[in-house]
């Protein structure tokens, strides 16, 4: 289960409409429930961090983000208490399910890896899928539901724990 | 030195986000690293020990393979990130 706030989950959707007919990518930071309990774990979404595409020789249907990104994402979001809880990533005119390459790349397993499907410019379904497994030989995706929930409800809740 | 644990190997080391080592070289530390957890070794090694390609090892703010690899000498207030490669694509081809 995802779990996101409402101007999260729209940012993330006007990303894809902005690049259209490009792919656009980022990071979603927040905590992982449950981490070792993959069935069950839950994703709270507290922030999403734009990424530029670095697939300038096919970006309508190939994203890469810089290593040196994630870097510094995963560096500054530990200095405020979050984590890389997974990606997200746009199919200009294609459904919002994973591919065969999506799968190949995928590395972070107990991660989410959202995809949101632009037609013609505007954003129409957004889905996710936890990465699971125990390793590159037996890794899937899996489908999970998105709860989409009000910001300051997912913060409270977040400084509460 | 520090070692960034990124979060799909944690649970590999003992949940933590970061490991500190000592080390005179990035190899030295990732074998700091692996000797204290072992189960991490498949994760960022290929079964002939090379690092695994989709895995990225940053000396602070720069790629070890513009470095000097494994080689590189590193001084104990470094950080070495460890973050797998995201991508992907609609098309299969
Ligand atoms: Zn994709």
């Amino acid at each position: 289960m995802l779990k996101i706030g409402e101007s999260e989950f729209n940012a993330l959707r006007a990303h894809g409409e902005e690049t259209y007919p490009h792919e656009c990518c980022g990071v979603l930071l927040g905590r992982m429930q449950d981490e070792d309990e993959n069935e069950d774990a839950e994703r709270h979404v507290l922030e999403i961090v734009r990424c530029g595409n670095t697939r300038d020789d096919r970006p309508q249907d190939r994203y890469h983000i810089d290593p040196r990104d994630l870097v510094r994402i995963q560096r500054q979001g530990r200095e405020r208490g979050l984590d890389i809880v997974g990606f997200y990533h746009s199919h200009p005119d294609h459904p919002a399910r994973w591919s065969q390459t999506d799968l190949a790349e995928a590395h972070w397993i107990g991660c989410s890896y959202v995809i949101t499907s632009v037609e013609k410019g505007r954003a129409v379904t957004t889905n996710s899928f936890a990465l699971h497994g125990s390793g590159e030989d037996d890794k899937h995706f899996e489908d999970e539901p998105v709860e989409v929930s009000a910001a300051k409800v997912l913060v409270r809740e977040f400084e509460a724990e | 030195m520090r070692i960034m644990i990124p979060t799909p190997l944690r649970q590999y080391a003992d949940k933590k986000d970061a490991v500190e080592v000592k080390a005179g070289t990035v190899g030295e530390a990732l074998s700091g690293l692996t000797a204290r957890h072992p189960e991490l070794r498949k994760h960022l090694y290929t079964d002939d020990g090379r690092l695994r390609a989709f895995v990225n090892v940053y000396l602070n703010d720069e790629d070890i393979r513009y470095l000097g690899k494994e080689q590189t000498p590193v001084n104990e207030g470094d950080t070495l990130s460890i973050v797998p490669s995201i991508a992907g694509g609609s098309l299969i081809s």
